[in-house]
């Protein structure tokens, strides 16, 4: 069904392409920008993710931190990360990031997810799961390099940050962008997100934060969630952010070329086989072989 | 020589024989048959349901077990039984397949092994060299998918390891399970192109013949604990 809208450019498991009768003109591609610099940590996106998506997680407990839930959950699919860092001059400051699926334009849990179309990329840059198909394997949790997809311990399907593509997909801009109170969230093509992107660090670096930049991690294609950071020199200073994501090469080996590599060893094992019956032919026992067999046995009982 | 396991002595073999068949020798008892075919059947269940989640072209193997989600569940308790069922297998038969020097001889002769030239090899014992090899790889490929597989376990046990250490044993899991079913392809092959031994592993025996030729060390074993144990009356 999914594919009937012809907006599926890529999709899980499939060795065939898929519908490309429809081109896109100009980048159609959207994103979505995380201002870190003009963050407060509210969490009215955690709550608009919330009641968007109809989700309630469970109630956890108070660590003495802000940050909560701790993690990211089948039920949070975005979740603001709290890093209190000490700069060299000694001063506080506090990072805040908005954690959630960064939609790769490469992504690793498509690329390792073994069910086909489970895990779609739409021609919009939204990487979706459709837990239709989804088995519960866990692969997408391994090939994912910022560690986002959650089995849930209710039904066992993966689940994750949909960008709200249903809401994106009917004109409308994510539930979170709706909610942000600061314009930190900011919603559109991807290449107006850039653009927004670049006029932030030319007044950030103003400021005196001269390493402030833009993170569309280029290991991963760029991604259609990008965050404009005061420290883009750093980025694990924001809860552990990775600094050169990219698809593991073990995952990329184990879904890349062993697949195919592996599939025609054990062919070529097979026919092998075949053909060694074909031009040898079977090993089989005759009259001689019993023959021979009751000599040494009679020798055997002879001898004391 | 008494198995130590089976209690069982190679005259004992021959006695347990195919009563209708006095001439017969017993290779493998109904116990180590049917441990076999447990481990065999096990196997192919791993193998058809590990496919499926292998490569998308073999996807629709999930069919066999109830669809992708049931093959998840089904395929690591599959793997355990077949784990479970392989060690009473190992533990019986390890004694019998070391490696011998006469067993490396016969691997130095491959090339007439492959075209069928049996006069030219060394003496065989009970197993060939290429059987104990079989089983070295067998045991050494499903202790790691063991291991591996534990560590992929996502219902129960992947919450424990690192994402890191989870990408090795995926890519550890298909190489072993890679390794395994090549092996198996050739060990099935072997048994249908040496007549005689599917015959070994479900009826049971063989001909004093094919002891002869295929595995003449251990022949000599039978036939002469068979001469001092119970004469024959002739």
């Amino acid at each position: 069904m999914a594919l009937q809208s012809l907006d599926i450019i890529r999709r899980s498991a499939t060795t065939l392409p898929s519908p490309e009768i429809r081109e896109a003109t100009g980048d159609a591609t959207v994103a979505k920008l995380i201002d870190t610099t003009k963050c407060i940590g509210c969490k009215a996106c955690q709550v608009a993710c919330m009641e968007w998506n109809d989700l309630r997680d469970e109630i956890g407990t108070n660590v003495g931190q802000y940050q909560n839930p701790h993690d990211l959950s089948a039920s949070s699919w975005t979740l603001m990360r709290f890093a209190e860092v000490e700069n060299p001059k000694g001063d506080l400051e506090w990072l805040i990031r908005k954690d959630g699926c960064m939609h790769c334009a490469d992504p690793g849990c498509l690329k390792a997810c073994p069910s086909p179309g489970a895990i779609v990329q739409y021609a919009n840059g939204i990487v979706d799961f459709h837990e239709e198909n989804c088995i519960g394997c866990g692969y997408c949790v391994t090939g994912c390099p910022f560690d986002v997809p959650r089995i849930s311990k209710k039904d066992k399907k993966a689940y994750k940050c949909t960008l709200c593509s249903d809401r994106v997909a009917v004109g409308l801009e994510p539930a979170c962008i709706k909610s942000c109170p600061t314009g930190a969230l900011v919603f559109g093509t991807k290449d107006d997100m850039k653009q927004h992107a670049a006029e932030r660090i030319v007044d950030l670096k103003s400021r005196g934060f001269e390493n402030a930049g833009l993170y569309d991690p280029a290991g991963v294609g760029g991604t259609h969630v990008m965050y404009v950071l005061h420290h883009a020199d750093q980025p694990m200073l924001y809860s552990g952010l990775p600094e050169q994501p990219q698809i593991s090469p073990t995952v990329r080996l184990w879904k890349g070329f062993s697949k195919p590599a592996a599939l025609a060893v054990m062919a070529f094992t097979a026919l092998a086989g075949f053909f060694h019956y074909i031009r040898v032919g079977p090993d089989e026992t005759d009259e001689r072989d019993e023959a021979a067999a009751q000599e040494m046995a009679k020798k055997s009982e002879k001898a004391p | 020589m008494t198995d130590p396991v089976l209690g069982m002595n190679e005259a004992d073999r021959r006695a347990t024989a195919d009563p209708e068949r006095p001439d017969t020798i017993l290779r493998y008892t109904a116990g180590e048959r049917t441990n076999h075919w447990l481990v065999a059947m096990c196997f192919v269940l791993a193998a058809l349901s590990g496919l499926a989640l292998f490569h998308p072209a073999l996807f629709g193997l999930s069919g066999l077990f109830g669809g992708g989600p049931w093959t998840r569940i089904l395929h690591p308790f599959i793997g355990l039984a077949m784990v479970v069922a392989f060690l009473f297998f190992a533990v019986k038969e390890a004694a019998q397949n070391r490696m011998e020097a006469r067993d490396w001889a016969w691997l130095r002769h491959i090339g007439d092994v492959v075209n069928n030239r049996e006069d030219r090899l060394p003496e065989v014992g009970r197993y060939n060299a290429g059987q104990k090899l079989v089983f070295y790889v067998i045991v050494l490929c499903l202790t790691a998918l063991l291991l591996s597989g534990i560590v992929i376990w996502r219902a129960y046990f992947s919450l424990y390891f690192p994402i890191s250490g989870i990408r090795v044993a995926a890519v550890l899991h298909a190489f072993c399970a890679f390794v395994l079913i090549c092996t198996i392809i050739v060990h099935i092959y072997s048994a249908i192109w040496v007549k005689g031994s599917v015959r070994a592993m479900t009826r049971g025996t063989v001909t004093p013949g094919w002891a002869w030729k295929h595995h003449r060390a251990w022949f000599r074993e039978v036939i002469s604990h068979a001469a001092n144990s119970r004469p024959r009356s002739d």
